[in-house]
């Protein structure tokens, strides 16, 4: 039973507050409504739907790769294919999957974690979306007319220029980005400044939960590091390609080693970018599950720290094979492997949590033990890497490829399904059954080992990457073979997990608002929350306020319930400071959206659709940012 | 989203999927017919005895496709077309980018140029180098004059500072 | 039922796996730098398995003597665990951590100082020098000399006298490629515009295959060589017989293959010295017959093979550039018989 919900004991008046909330925060029907939301559990949720969809869209493709792989000579798909393939399915999961499903989560549990209403800014979160989804829309409907890139996700300069990348496949790729990374940039600047200003009133800095704390190092590394890539994709390789620039082109003077900077300075930072909001999910989750807070909260949030930081300092790792001087790499080893340290950190405060907690095994916390197994070994391979000799010979193998799906699917998958589970009832209102969670889970964790462990040794018997076929006489074919039975065996996971999901959903046993008898702010809400999340703003005096006795727990009065209201504190300690009204439903983001996305899709033709672009766009923000009638302001 | 909108909308990039895009269309291995050396394309003299009869068109089997104007791109360096025409402007030979074409500009007259030679220096191709490498060369010759469609067209090479808008 | 029919065929994969070749694996080194490579990789598995061990034990440990009590409320309602364990706790996270960091501390000391051994900047004074330049999807091979003469000019396979020193000068024609024998040395990329270099030396007599490591386009997976490490005096004997042209036919049916060859357009392309063929943007077919396998490690040099290979390119290696040339039934036993005869 939740602490919280006696003292949401309505009082005669309060049903009418509540009544005014209901009104205020309502999404309203229809489907103009369904454009115009600007709640965020409603955007959070489309971010994670649509990213599951890409997850399974980017499933098939690795499916499809593994089924050719599967035998040496085999004649599935041919070289054109099964680049295009290879290329899809990198950019499918990095860009349309991994990072907005974090972004996601971040956005549903963020604002309820912080104990008030919606992200500070709405509309520009749902903005982010549609930018989202219409990158998703231009690269996939692309791709099913037939057009698509295939010189991998990273798209080195000269492959993927004009001359060796002909049709317009790069260019989709490289357009796409723009909206993927406009849409990262969005829930960035949104989460910082909610976590920073619309904290719950007593919620200083060492009270902020773990997921918010990931959620804020993570926008900031995504501020620094997105425009590196629309860099990279637009300005360098998009103008080469369809204006005739020279950036990366050498026969002219230009440089395929600065296109190759450029990406990694963002995407070795990408790769954190996707892992750091799962450390918070472990964070959260080990909490609730071992029922005590987490071990050394500022170690591991300065690690996390940390851990942001040195990440923009590692990228050159991926160009040790390009002759670059031997001192400058150097310098990228050290740091490559000192980043071991900032995870380090946090498994052993984790550890030390599991050690000294009263342990629930959940489904959830499952997945937790499988993360720390497979991601401790994607970071040992990745100290192996991280040494320059060791990185020449394993560097373009299937090594490589076995590494980053260990750090990747354990370090952020496995999480991610965790969290799933754990915050399944919050979401959705009905709690996921634990045993078929738990099968989920060991077929994940028997599927994924039985998939990527052999690469390791293929890696280091010669097999390089990104090849669409291998001939018999080197001895590759078993261990391939391996690979893809668990390949099926991952897909079988899946389905269990949706077949899970769908059938909780309709028959799952109706959650209250705190099942897990947790900690932190977002169980005080309903299960799933009211768009307004809390009928009274709480104000708290400590880590965990629902642990904390009663008497030590208070309310926030005086907010205005007829409209948006939230409660604007202090960026350290959260002191009050003043109510911002929040704006309703607006259609606006929605046609922004529209309209730069009209122009940039038709910019992958012809450059004039650059003027298009802005001409719709700047009418979309002109009626975003019309100025309406004044709101009195009241103390 | 309902289940109907969804399965609609699956139905509708289904049907888009059949009509693939030619510019990114790749013929990896050339049909036989494709292989033999062609003998002309097209006719010399608009006059013909006992009346005219329509001609046949001989089109570029590998028009406004992306891939084979790239490959014309590369076979034009490798072939060493470069040696008289340099990148289209002409050097001892006559320039490959312009508006008056001495043997036509069509895509069968381009073909027979490079087939049969032409007096005043053009080496005869044919028997030489196959017919589908033939047409590549000619749906290359066309997109630097900007009579491929633009999707198809790369917009530079690697190699030369020269762009390939159409021609005013 | 299926799960236990299911297990040996896993184990047996399993076992099988094991089973790749050694002539084109790290972890059979045959080269001065891949055994130092090699010996830093056992390291780290036995430094970083023990390791990952052990925290694996820390984890699943709790799994076997955790608290019961599954009933109790959040300890932070009642009693956070004892001020006692919390510090204790913080020695051992603070003694785990420091150890991290010192290991890693020696690990990358260790790293460098293989790093610079591998790199063999050393000039030794006797080593060779070999430009290797990529191009989509083979290896241009040439063997530099002071004397111009005795430059060398191959394609898809490299000999190379045991216990000396080679020095790799890697370019490319058209995109990055890279470089890569597993038996001998780590790999290095063959950037257009840049030039790269890589030592390496063979410690055995043996041969060795090498494969394209960056993402080169359609046919990347088909871009190969073989490093053929053989004593010095062999090597000496087979350097002095590539450097000769190539040896004029000695019979009638050969005759008309040459006929062929230099009628078609094979010579737009192709090079065979000691013939007007001079064609440089494929690969040199001088001493073709003298080759472990042609198209680039593709298929072993057999005549079968080399009929296939002419005939249909594009169903061997699906958008390769190497043209259909249409060669009639009667002349292709001739023209084989040609090749065949460049040893």
């Amino acid at each position: 039973m939740s602490v919280l919900t006696e003292w949401r004991a309505p009082a005669p008046e309060a049903a009418e507050e509540q009544n005014a909330l209901y009104r205020a925060w309502a999404d309203g029907r229809g489907i103009f409504s369904w454009f115009s939301v600007t709640t965020h559990q409603a955007i959070g949720k489309r971010y994670i739907v649509t990213a599951f969809v890409f997850l399974l869209l980017g499933g098939i493709e690795a499916l499809l790769m593994r089924f050719q792989l599967a035998r040496p000579d085999n004649t599935f798909l041919g070289p054109a294919r099964y680049n295009q393939i290879f290329t899809m399915h990198g950019t499918t999961m990095m860009f349309l999957f991994a990072v907005p499903v974090m972004e996601g989560m971040g956005v549903y549990l963020v604002p309820l974690m912080l104990g008030t209403r919606n992200v500070a800014f709405p509309r520009l979160n749902a903005f982010g979306y549609w930018m989202y989804l219409a990158g998703g829309l231009l690269l996939y409907g692309a791709a099913f007319t037939g057009t698509m890139p295939s010189a991998g996700w990273f798209s080195y300069t000269p492959l993927s220029g004009p001359q060796y990348s002909a049709g317009k496949g790069v260019d989709v790729w490289a357009q796409m980005i723009t909206f993927t990374e406009v849409s990262a940039m969005c829930v960035a600047v949104e989460l910082i400044v909610t976590i920073f200003k619309l904290r719950a009133p007593g919620m200083t800095l060492n009270r902020i939960p773990m997921f918010c704390w990931s959620m804020l190092i993570q926008s900031f590394m995504v501020i620094f590091a997105m425009p590196a890539v629309m860099l990279a994709s637009t300005v360098l390789l998009l103008n080469d390609r369809t204006i005739g620039t020279h950036f990366v082109n050498p026969a002219e003077g230009g440089d395929p080693l600065l296109y190759q900077h450029i990406f990694w300075f963002f995407g070795h930072p990408e790769v954190y970018i996707i892992f750091i909001p799962a450390l918070g999910m472990v964070s959260a989750i080990l909490e609730v599950h071992s029922r005590r807070g987490i071990f050394g909260y500022p170690a591991v949030v300065l690690s996390m720290v940390a851990n942001g930081f040195i990440a923009f300092g590692l990228w050159v790792h991926h160009m040790f094979a390009t002759g670059l001087p031997q001192i400058a790499e150097a310098y990228f080893t050290a740091a490559s492997m000192m980043i071991g340290i900032t995870s380090g950190v946090q498994i052993f405060c984790w550890i030390a949590t599991l050690w000294t907690g009263r342990l629930r095994l959940t489904a959830a916390m499952y997945f937790i033990f499988g993360f720390i197994f497979i991601f401790v070994l994607g970071g040992m391979t990745g100290i192996m890497l991280a040494s320059i000799p060791f990185d020449l010979q394993a560097h373009d193998t299937f090594f490589v490829v076995a590494h980053f799906h260990y750090v990747l699917i354990g370090g952020a998958l496995f999480p991610l399904f965790g969290a799933f589970h754990h915050w399944f009832p919050k979401f959705t209102g009905r709690m996921i059954n634990e045993k078929l969670g738990k099968a989920t889970f060991w077929v994940l964790f028997v599927g994924f080992n039985l998939t990527f462990f052999p690469m390791h040794l293929l890696g280091l018997k010669g097999m390089t990457r990104r090849v669409y076929t291998y001939p018999a006489e080197l001895g590759w074919g078993p261990a391939n073979l391996l690979a893809t039975i668990g390949a099926v065996t991952i897909a079988v996971g899946g389905i269990l997990f949706i077949a899970n999901v769908l059938r909780s959903l309709n028959a799952g046993a109706r959650a209250d608002s705190d099942p897990w008898e947790a900690g932190t702010l977002e169980w005080a809400a309903d299960s799933p929350p009211e768009r307004f999340n809390f009928a009274h703003l709480p104000v708290i005096s400590n880590r965990y306020p629902l642990w904390a006795p009663r008497e030590q727990q208070g309310i926030v009065v005086g907010m205005r319930n007829d409209r948006r209201e939230v409660l604007v504190t202090s960026s350290m300690d959260a002191e009050p400071h003043h109510r911002l009204v929040l704006p309703r439903s607006s259609i606006w983001p929605f046609l922004t959206a529209l309209g730069f996305a009209i122009g940039l899709v038709g910019s992958v033709f012809a450059f004039s659709w650059y003027f298009v672009s802005a001409a719709l766009g700047m009418i979309g923000l002109i009626g975003w940012f019309w100025p309406h009638r004044p709101v009195e302001i009241r103390p | 989203m309902s289940s109907r909108s969804l399965s609609s909308a699956t139905a509708a990039m289904c049907a888009l999927a059949l009509f693939a895009c030619q510019p990114e269309k790749q013929q990896l291995r050339p049909a036989p017919a494709q292989v033999a050396v062609f003998g002309d394309a097209a006719r010399e003299s608009d006059i013909q005895p006992g009346g005219r009869e329509s001609q046949p068109q001989v089109t570029n089997p590998f028009h406004g496709e992306a891939d084979a104007i790239s490959q014309g791109q590369r076979l034009f360096s490798w072939y060493n077309c470069t040696g008289c025409h340099a990148n289209g402007g002409g050097a001892i030979g006559p320039p490959l980018i312009k508006m008056e074409w001495i043997y036509g500009e069509e895509p069968s007259n381009l073909f027979d140029t490079i087939v049969k030679g032409r007096p005043n220096g053009m080496p005869a191709w044919g028997g030489r180098i196959p017919e589908y490498q033939i047409w590549q060369l000619v749906a290359y010759i066309r997109s630097l004059n900007g009579l491929e469609p633009q999707s198809a067209t790369p917009k530079r090479q690697d190699h030369i500072e020269a762009t390939t808008e159409t021609r005013p | 039922m299926k799960a236990r029919a299911g297990a040996p065929l896993l184990v047996s994969l399993l076992l099988t796996s094991g089973c790749a070749v050694s002539y084109q694996s790290g972890l059979d080194p045959a080269g001065t730098q891949a055994a130092r490579i090699t010996e830093l990789w056992w390291f780290f598995i036995a430094l970083l398995g023990s390791i990952f061990i052990i925290v694996m034990a820390m984890t699943v440990w709790p799994l076997f003597h955790r608290h019961r009590g599954i009933n109790q409320e959040p300890l932070e309602q009642r009693h956070s665990p004892s001020a006692a364990t919390e510090r204790k706790l913080t020695r051992v996270v603070a003694a785990a951590t420091g150890a991290t960091i010192l290991i890693l501390l020696a690990l990358i000391v260790l790293s460098v100082i293989t790093g610079r051994a591998t790199a063999g900047n050393q000039v030794t004074g006797n080593h060779l020098v070999v430009e290797v330049t990529g191009n989509q999807w083979w290896w241009a091979v040439r063997y530099m000399n002071d004397d111009p003469t005795r430059i060398l000019v191959t394609a898809n396979e490299i000999h190379v006298p045991v216990g000396r020193r080679i020095l790799i000068r890697g370019m490319s024609q058209d995109v990055i490629h890279s470089f890569w024998i597993p038996n001998l040395q780590g790999k290095r990329d063959l950037i257009p515009s840049r030039i790269t270099t890589e030592w390496f030396e063979a410690d055995k007599p043996g041969r060795y295959r090498g494969q394209c490591a960056e993402f080169c386009g359609l046919q990347h997976a088909h871009m190969a060589m073989w490093v053929v490490a053989e004593p010095p005096a062999e090597f000496e004997a087979w350097m002095a017989h590539q450097l000769d042209r190539a040896p004029a036919p000695s019979d009638p049916v050969t005759q008309r293959g040459q006929e062929v060859f230099l009628g078609h357009a094979c010579v737009l392309c192709h090079a065979i010295r000691g013939t007007p063929a001079a064609g440089q943007v494929g690969p040199d077919l001088t001493h073709l017959a003298s080759r472990i396998s042609i198209a680039a490690g593709t298929l072993p040099n057999t005549k079968g093979n080399l009929a296939g290979w002419i005939a249909d390119p594009q169903t061997i290696k699906p958008g390769n550039h190497m043209a259909t040339v249409p060669v009639d039934s009667e002349d292709m036993q001739p023209l084989l018989n040609y090749l065949e005869s460049l040893k």
